[in-house]
């Protein structure tokens, strides 16, 4: 979907960016992330040329995006930064239209579009739509940014520290609102944060980056399990703890769960992989519908329902201690 | 207050006229300085390494005073509407200019940041972005350019080109204090409105503002072409006159009263207007019979055949006590009684205005030639101090009369030429500050004594009735005598080309009227 082969920058005699390589498959999300100054966001910048890169390519689909017209390559990549800009002469919809609006969508699809995009972030049309940003709080102005990177549907995002500008609570709220975004989950995602909470928790794969290299690129558990160098494991010790908790996943308790519905009902599926976490989290939000989920892994289906899961969380917490 | 109601009331048409000019020359140089510098200002956004550079430019040149701005480009475009909008221009410049840079330079990163990040082009980004954001700051400075506008467009009336200014600059010639507030007063309110209006765009937000663009862009032509309207149907031919001459009685409204005569006319500065009729830029000036210029620019004086002007005949005046305690002091000035006609003074004027050679020289070759100049007289006696109005003929008339005094008397002379207008040099001799200086028999009359209509019309077409008139009445009222007339009668006197006077065979006032 999206490739980088020594992507490299350099201001004067400073080399912000050596060498960045990697490959990103449709669906995934990787997250960038490092101390300041470590090139994470120049690296980002460099995927959709706001930043020329000195040495190295960009592969999008198999094209050499440095060959593309750069307006076209930058409407097919949503993008979001950290201090939102949005357009403070322009309502919440006319934000949220401005792509679609640029690429000569019809009114009322555009209408629709900005209705439904509201919708599912979860601000009333009704309410939000004519208000300008300055209207907003900041976790509704991150509601409106995201919204309009994702209106016209590009099939790549690029998130530079969305929701850093947050307090924590609302940052929380967000980031899992976010994940659940219907529209986001076949999206391919590149985000940059300085939060390895964060990193973990959103990203299929972390990059870590200091000083302009890339020190580990891998599945975040990997990062836990095995560092690959000293920097990696001092970088993800402090957090340890929560980190693995945020990185277990449903199979890791797999063989605890029932092979048989333990009450009737319609299931929820989820994906073996699933942190634990977001599946206690997206089952108490289906509880309505769902009264309980289902997941399949290497053939086998089992069963959970809400207190299953989080007697298992529980158990898995136990370990820690013996 | 009620004088300066019965002015406008009074002066209608001209009123209208000039603050039409005004509002004309505000928005027509408001109209190219923005159209120069609000692309400049978006320019150097682009290009930080100029800004500095232009900026400070732009800042230099509103630091010109501007008259001297002015006097520096009469040379380069003339008098009239060309030099005044390009002053005006260079005025505004600067507050739009800089407006415009700061308004873009201060959107805030972020915005720009995400608006590129999501594909907007450059010029989208300009367009959609920085400028409808831009807008309120540059409007702000629109709006002080407006106000400079208003305030220094009143200088256009020193080159002809008309506004408010010609009330403002024949007022302070006149010493006439409702005339000034006649020019000061409209020119304030309109600063006060435009600015107001402006404030009130201003303030509304700025997608308010984008649509108000649309009308704007209508508008400020339309303000600008208002300089023309008056001259659409202005009549007559086109005559400068400085501010004097239109505010005088005995000036412009007598010839109107007098011959029934209709002028476009255009304020022009005493220094400048011989110029502009000799580059075909009025057709009609109202020169001084014996100006050096008449003869250097080929210019035809109009026989005043109806007698509208008075006549000006010069002659020393002095304190009465002072004329009767030395009759040696008499008799000397009256040693030029008679000697100096008009050819003669304009030929002495001619001297002094082209061939720069000085009133001090001029005089001494003229009192040479006449066989009436002496070697000073031994220093030390009691000093006589001798006062001028501010033009050529007077300098050498000071020049004169101080060589003979000090040549037949024991004065010691003291000169203070150039004093300024008629008013000054009076007060000046009533109060003592000065002993003499040289008047004109029609000026002590209309404008000094101001006598009832009756006499006036009895008197004014007779030089020796004019000056008996003066003599007794100034002796009687002021305690000041009128010495003998030197000779030559500098009044007032429409002037035209010799060429175009010859081609439509004008030769006096009546003929032009014919002409018409």
């Amino acid at each position: 979907m999206i490739k980088t082969q020594g992507l490299t920058r350099r201001f004067g005699d400073f080399t912000a960016v050596r060498e960045v390589s990697f490959e990103l498959q449709e669906g995934q999300t990787l997250a960038l992330i490092g101390p300041s100054g470590c090139g994470k966001t120049t690296t980002l910048k460099m995927l959709n040329r706001l930043i020329t890169p000195s040495a190295g390519n960009v592969w999008v689909n198999g094209q050499d995006i440095s060959q593309q017209p750069v307006v076209q390559l930058r409407r097919q990549m949503g993008y979001v930064i950290q201090d939102m800009g949005l357009f403070p002469h322009y309502t919440v919809a006319e934000n949220i239209a401005v792509v679609p609006r640029l690429l000569g969508w019809e009114v009322s699809k555009i209408k629709a579009r900005t209705g439904a995009l509201l919708e599912q972030l979860g601000l009333d049309t009704g309410a939000f739509a004519q208000k300008y940003p300055n209207e907003l709080s900041g976790g509704q102005q991150q509601r409106v940014g995201i919204a309009r990177a994702l209106a016209a549907n590009p099939p790549i995002v690029l998130m530079d520290e969305p929701f850093g500008a947050l307090d924590p609570l609302t940052r929380q709220q967000i980031r899992r609102d976010f994940m659940e975004l219907e529209e986001l989950r076949s999206k391919t995602t590149i985000m940059v944060t300085h939060d390895i909470e964060e990193a973990f928790e959103m990203g299929s794969l972390v990059c870590l980056l200091n000083r302009g290299e890339v020190q580990q690129l891998a599945p975040p558990e990997t990062l836990l399990q095995s560092p690959a160098n000293e920097f990696v494991a001092d970088f993800v010790a402090e957090k340890a703890a929560q980190l693995e908790l945020r990185s277990a996943k449903l199979r890791d308790i797999f063989s605890e769960l029932p092979e048989a519905p333990p009450l009737p009902g319609n299931a929820l599926p989820l994906s073996p992989t699933l942190p634990l976490l977001r599946a206690i989290y997206r089952l108490a939000k289906a509880r309505g519908k769902h009264p309980l989920g289902s997941t399949t892994y290497q053939g086998q289906q089992r069963y959970f329902t809400l207190p299953l899961l989080i007697e298992a969380f529980k158990n898995n917490l136990q370990s820690w201690a013996n | 207050m009620g004088e300066l109601i019965t002015f406008f009331s009074d002066n209608q048409e001209k009123v209208m006229e000039q603050v039409l000019e005004h509002i004309g020359l505000t928005f027509i140089s408001l109209l190219l300085a923005a159209v120069i510098a609000i692309p400049a200002g978006i320019f150097i956004t682009r290009r930080p390494r100029l800004s500095g550079g232009v900026l400070a430019f732009t800042g230099i040149l509103q630091t010109i005073p501007s008259i001297a701005l002015l006097g520096f480009l009469i040379p380069i475009l003339g008098i009239g509407l060309k030099p005044a909008i390009f002053a005006l221009f260079l005025y505004a410049l600067l507050p739009i200019l800089r407006n415009t840079y700061t308004g873009i330079s201060e959107v805030d990163a972020a915005v720009k940041e995400a608006a590129l990040g999501i594909g907007l082009s450059k010029g989208q980004l300009l367009r959609q972005v920085e400028l409808p954001l831009a807008l309120p700051v540059i409007f702000a400075g629109l709006r002080t350019a407006t106000v400079i506008n208003v305030g220094v467009a009143t200088l256009a009336a020193y080159i002809g080109a008309g506004g408010l200014g010609e009330f403002i600059f024949g007022g302070i010639a006149l010493n006439n204090a409702t005339m000034i507030l006649a020019g000061a007063l409209p020119a304030a309110l309109l600063a006060i409105i435009f600015d107001q209006l402006l404030a009130l765009l201003q303030n509304t937000n700025a997608r308010k503002l984008s649509k108000a663009g649309k009308p704007l862009l209508l508008i400020i032509p339309l303000l600008s072409s208002a300089y023309f309207w008056p001259q659409a149907y202005a009549p007559g031919w086109s005559a400068g006159f400085p501010p004097e001459f239109m505010g005088r009685p005995d000036g412009y409204q007598k010839v109107v009263d007098t011959y029934g005569v209709d002028f476009t006319t255009t304020i022009l500065n005493n220094a400048l207007m011989y110029k502009a009729v000799y580059e075909s830029e009025v057709d009609v000036i109202s020169g001084y019979a014996t100006d050096g210029r008449v003869e250097a620019f080929r210019l035809r004086q109009l026989e005043d055949d109806r007698h509208a002007f008075p006549p000006y005949y010069c002659a020393p005046i002095v304190q009465k006590k002072l004329a009767e305690e030395n009759k040696k002091l008499t008799e000397t000035l009256n040693l030029l009684a008679g000697r100096i006609n008009d050819s003669v003074m304009t030929v002495l004027n001619h001297r002094v205005d082209f061939d720069k050679i000085s009133p001090e020289q001029v005089a001494r070759d003229f009192l040479k030639a006449e066989g009436l100049w002496r070697a000073d007289q031994k220093q030390g006696g009691e000093t006589l101090i001798i006062g001028s109005k501010i033009f050529t003929e007077q300098y050498i008339l000071v020049e004169l009369f101080s060589q003979l005094i000090n040549g037949y008397t024991d004065y010691d002379v003291d000169t203070r030429p150039g004093l300024g207008g008629t008013k000054i040099c009076f007060d000046a001799l009533r109060n003592g500050e000065i002993d003499l200086y040289p008047e004109y028999t029609g000026t002590g009359l209309q404008v000094l004594l101001n006598p009832p209509q009756d006499t006036l019309e009895r008197i004014i077409t007779q030089p020796d009735a004019v000056y008996q008139y003066v003599s007794r009445e100034f002796e009687a009222q002021y305690g000041l005598k009128w010495l003998a007339p030197l000779g030559f009668n500098n009044t007032y006197a429409l002037m035209m080309r010799e060429a175009q006077a010859e081609s439509m065979d004008i030769k006096s006032i009546s003929d032009l009227i014919r002409q018409q």
